[in-house]
């Protein structure tokens, strides 16, 4: 057992761990701090004042962040599951189809929503909407964010299922399982790691985009980011660190939760599914 | 080798009956919201440019001939070879392989000590990483500006330490841009490889261990062949989406410099107004990737297919 | 997971119930970022039980760009700036105002009502204007800062500390006035010398930042700042010690105009809208929040005290006038645009 931990362990490995998230958190405590800042200058320390909270909340745009935080939320959820279930379709049939003819055009597709520049299609997105007629609104965010969340979700769960070994299925339809039965009690379960690794990364990227959303939002509706971009124009506010501070600890408290339940609430199962 | 080994394995048929239907969802949705609009562009980029933006429906070569000739200030020169969209290039590509480098060097270490933990404390430290992006990339990125610049907290934290004499010059620099790239898509690496490593049989470790491979043999010779997969998609997530972005390289580069990302913004959002050489540019950003994709897949295929 | 999978069906059941429409009257606004005060639309809102949506762009090209694309058609008004107005009338994006259809239109300042990117102002009306210079640190540099050298051949102590705006239209004229050469001029010597001058200041600045213009004056990176006056203001009060300087060579200025686009679903609300705008009250409030001025006559008792004796507002009496940006003809503006991206290579 000794030996065992030996292996499994590299020097030097937590060093680096701490300090990615040091790195990854560096910057959002000047976040948070700056957001209890008096003064309006984001390079000037002012004093603590909890102004900038009660303006998220009561300011005369309060109603404005609400709403596009709602939006931003329920369109990076809903895209990033819909992504991920045909990204784990995809991934199923390309890792698990055999070897085919239009193989390598098949990955070509489907990774081609991050080989595209964001401003191309943007405007391509655009002026195809127009031209199909389709209402630029919530309707047409979502679906782009759809398009551009596939591959994000498709690459970490391609790669854990290639290191999933064939037999294991195979062995459940020796047994009589259905195809579907093989794969939603044996495959899936034991992707489940690398479908929650590419649903995290098509919600962050969904969250985080402004430049395609913006172009194909249409007027009146707005989301986080297109929100956000607005203050920009005149430096950074507290109130946007507030907001974001705000976005921070729900997400937080949401992984803590998280982490209990799965702790407590089921012991012995795998956390991840 | 275990890596081999692996890939063969990995060539498995159990759905191959069902393939078409599996793929359908992407070819719909992909194919009618991103190739038909990408196809236009296309058809753009061959198109005569309209001033100040949009195109006129006439055949022309003018967006490839500005690629690639330079005629001058006035356009009325004997050609010469254009070096200006070239150097843009390589330029980009530079920054986001270092970039690239940068996450796999701390991302490799980060996936493969969140793999090694207990499984109930593994998404915790999952959420970890990603928890910041909850956070607006352009709110990160001044927040990162801010932390770098001359008289910023970093610099204040090394001189105080007695580390520096002299504040370091990072803001306005290239490597600022690189650090903003890597900051970016730092996820990109650490997630799929994660979903690689998670799956590694330490068995294969202590086999290796028993033949006296030491730990870092083991880890080139054994580990990483087996977690390619996730390493390679890690690579391109990081990289692809570095090569055409443009917040870093404006807010931390000071915007001196094109990238492709800026370069082809300005074709479209800018003064430029060029929609027909914005498109060519982002075609030939396109067939690049792809190339370099295909060949990568035709040899993976071409192993796999030794290894069987 | 699962309950994620449950809020997420859930989200997108939500997503196909709402959008049942109302009929109410609407307006809806093409705006830049974060230059109307809330509390004026939801005023407006109040006033007339307009419904109002806004969408914002961040800058005059992107708007252009987005119009071009498909956009015309679904906003009823637009704040694009003095030279844009000019060409979107020459692209055939605006409507006419008739005559008489604007109660408020007597409010206009009378050097507003003819203006050469709107002869007439048959398609718009004044929103704000203000100049485009440069502020300097004072602690960095004491000199004459009323030259536009402080910019394009600049002292060695001001070498290597200075942000330029990322727009092309001001950058080239400032270097016009600098070197004393006509807008857009054909000449070829005279770009050639535009040209020279460009690529030989470039090594003595920073960046290239307009979102950032204000911050990096603020915390002391740039020590010069080309900067819209306005912005200039609010840095100094954020604590920059900081002089706006009005160059002896010249320097920019430019007015936004609120316009009546083609094909306006909504060209009646819209036609309120610009009435409302032409009340002093209501433009003074604009002109209070973004530090700039009002072409609007009868605003001075509504606005901030403070803004009176603005430097950034008041030129002092030795200055010359501000130039607006001129739209250049298709060879000149390709030539600038080669320009520009040599610049930036």
């Amino acid at each position: 057992m000794r030996q065992r931990i030996n292996i499994k362990r590299y020097p030097g490995f937590l060093p680096v761990t701490i300090l990615c998230l040091v790195v990854l958190y560096a910057p959002l405590l000047v976040v948070m701090v700056y957001s209890f800042n008096d003064s309006l200058s984001i390079t000037r320390w002012g004093g603590f004042s909890f102004r900038w909270y009660m303006e998220i909340f009561t300011g005369p745009e309060s109603a404005k962040f609400k709403d596009a935080a709602w939006n931003s939320l329920t369109i990076a959820l809903s895209a990033a599951v819909a992504s991920t279930i045909i990204a784990t379709a995809a991934a199923v049939a390309m890792v698990r189809g055999g070897a085919f003819k239009g193989k390598a055009l098949n990955l070509a597709l489907i990774s081609m929503p991050i080989m595209v520049p964001e401003i191309v299609t943007a405007v391509a997105t655009l002026v195809f909407f127009s031209a199909i007629g389709f209402t630029l609104g919530y309707l047409s965010i979502l679906v782009a964010h759809i398009v551009f969340c596939i591959p994000f979700a498709y690459l970490p769960i391609a790669a854990r299922l290639q290191g999933i070994d064939g037999s294991y299925e195979e062995a459940a339809q020796d047994l009589y399982a259905s195809r579907f039965q093989a794969f939603l009690r044996v495959l899936m379960p034991l992707m489940a790691p690398g479908i929650l690794a590419g649903f995290l990364l098509a919600f962050i990227i969904s969250l985080d985009d402004f430049i395609i959303t913006n172009f194909i939002k249409g007027a009146g509706i707005e989301t986080l980011p297109t929100a956000i971009f607005g203050a920009v124009k005149q430096g950074i506010k507290p109130d946007i660190m507030a907001l974001s501070t705000i976005m921070l600890s729900v997400s937080i408290l949401i992984v803590t939760l998280s982490y209990f339940i799965s702790r407590y609430g089921r012991p012995g199962t795998k956390a991840e599914a | 080798m275990a890596g081999e080994l692996a890939s063969t394995r990995a060539v498995s048929r159990t759905f191959a009956p069902v393939r078409t239907p599996l793929l359908i969802p992407t070819w719909v949705i992909i194919g009618f919201f991103l190739v038909a609009p990408v196809l236009m562009m296309l058809a753009y980029s061959f198109l005569t440019k309209e001033f100040r933006g949009g195109v006129i429906w006439e055949f022309s070569l003018a967006a490839y001939d500005q690629f690639i000739f330079d005629r001058g200030l006035f356009g009325d020169e004997p050609p010469q070879i254009e070096w200006t969209y070239i150097v843009i290039f390589v330029r980009s590509i530079i920054q986001a392989a270092v970039a690239t480098l940068l996450c796999l060097i701390i991302g490799f270490p980060t996936a493969y000590f969140i793999a090694t933990r207990s499984p109930a404390t593994r998404s915790m430290w999952l959420f970890l990483v990603t928890v910041p992006y909850w956070v607006n990339l352009l709110i990160r990125t001044v927040s990162m500006k801010f932390l770098i610049r001359d008289n910023g907290p970093l610099n204040e934290a090394l001189m105080g330490l007695g580390v520096i004499g002299e504040p370091i010059a990072l803001i306005n620099t290239d490597f600022a841009v690189q650090l903003g790239l890597f900051y970016s898509y730092l996820p990109f690496m650490v997630l799929p490889i994660y979903a690689s490593v998670e799956r590694y049989d330490f068995a294969l470790s202590e086999a290796a261990a028993d033949l006296y491979a030491n730990r870092w043999t083991i880890l080139y010779k054994v580990i990483l062949p087996i977690v390619w997969p996730g390493i390679v998609a890690g690579c391109i997530l990081v990289f692809v989406p570095s090569l055409g972005a443009f917040l870093a390289p404006d807010l931390l580069g000071g915007a001196k410099n094109f990238l492709i990302g800026s370069l082809i913004e300005e074709q479209f959002k800018g003064n430029a107004g060029n929609w027909p050489f914005g498109a060519a540019a982002s075609m030939i950003l396109l067939s690049l990737v792809l190339i370099a994709l295909f060949i990568y897949a035709r040899r993976q295929a071409r192993r796999s297919a030794q290894a069987a | 997971m699962r309950t994620l999978l449950k809020a997420g069906i859930a989200a997108l059941a939500l997503t196909f119930v709402a959008g049942a429409a109302q009929a109410q009257e609407k307006l809806s606004i093409y705006h830049w970022f974060e230059y109307i005060p809330q509390e004026l639309l939801d005023k407006f809102a109040a006033e007339t039980g307009i419904e109002v949506t806004m969408d914002t762009f961040d800058s005059n090209e992107a708007m252009l760009a987005s119009l071009k694309a498909g956009k015309l058609g679904s906003y009823d008004v637009a704040v694009p700036g003095d030279y844009m107005v000019e060409i979107m009338i020459g692209e055939g994006m605006l409507d006419t105002i008739a005559e008489g259809e604007l109660a408020n239109r007597g409010n206009i300042e009378p050097q507003w009502v003819d203006v050469p990117f709107d002869p007439g102002r048959m398609h718009s009306i004044p929103y704000q204007w203000g100049s485009t210079s440069f502020s300097v640190n004072r602690d960095v540099y004491q000199g004459d800062i009323n030259d536009t050298s402080i910019v394009y051949d600049p002292p060695d102590e001001l070498k290597g500390k200075i942000n330029v705006l990322d727009s092309q239209g001001e950058v080239m004229l400032l270097a016009a006035l600098h070197l004393g050469i006509p807008q857009c001029s054909n000449d070829r010597e005279q770009l050639k010398q535009l040209d020279a001058l460009l690529q030989a200041a470039k090594p003595h600045w920073a960046s290239f930042n307009s979102d950032g213009a204000k911050d990096v004056l603020v915390s002391g990176d740039a020590a010069v700042g080309m900067i819209w006056n306005g912005f200039g203001a609010k840095a100094r009060a954020e604590g920059a010690n900081i002089e706006y300087a009005y160059p002896r060579q010249g320097y920019v200025v430019w007015m936004d105009n609120v316009v009546l686009l083609k094909d306006a679903p909504n060209r009646a609300s819209a036609i309120k809208f610009m009435d409302f705008l032409l009340e002093p009250e209501n433009i003074a409030a604009v002109t209070n929040f973004a530090r700039y001025a009002a072409g609007v006559e009868g605003v001075t008792p509504h606005l901030d005290p403070e803004l009176a004796s603005q430097p950034e507002s008041v030129p002092p009496a030795d200055a010359p006038a501000g130039t607006f940006v001129a739209v250049c003809d298709q060879a000149t503006q390709e030539v600038y645009d080669t320009m520009w991206t040599r610049l930036k290579k």
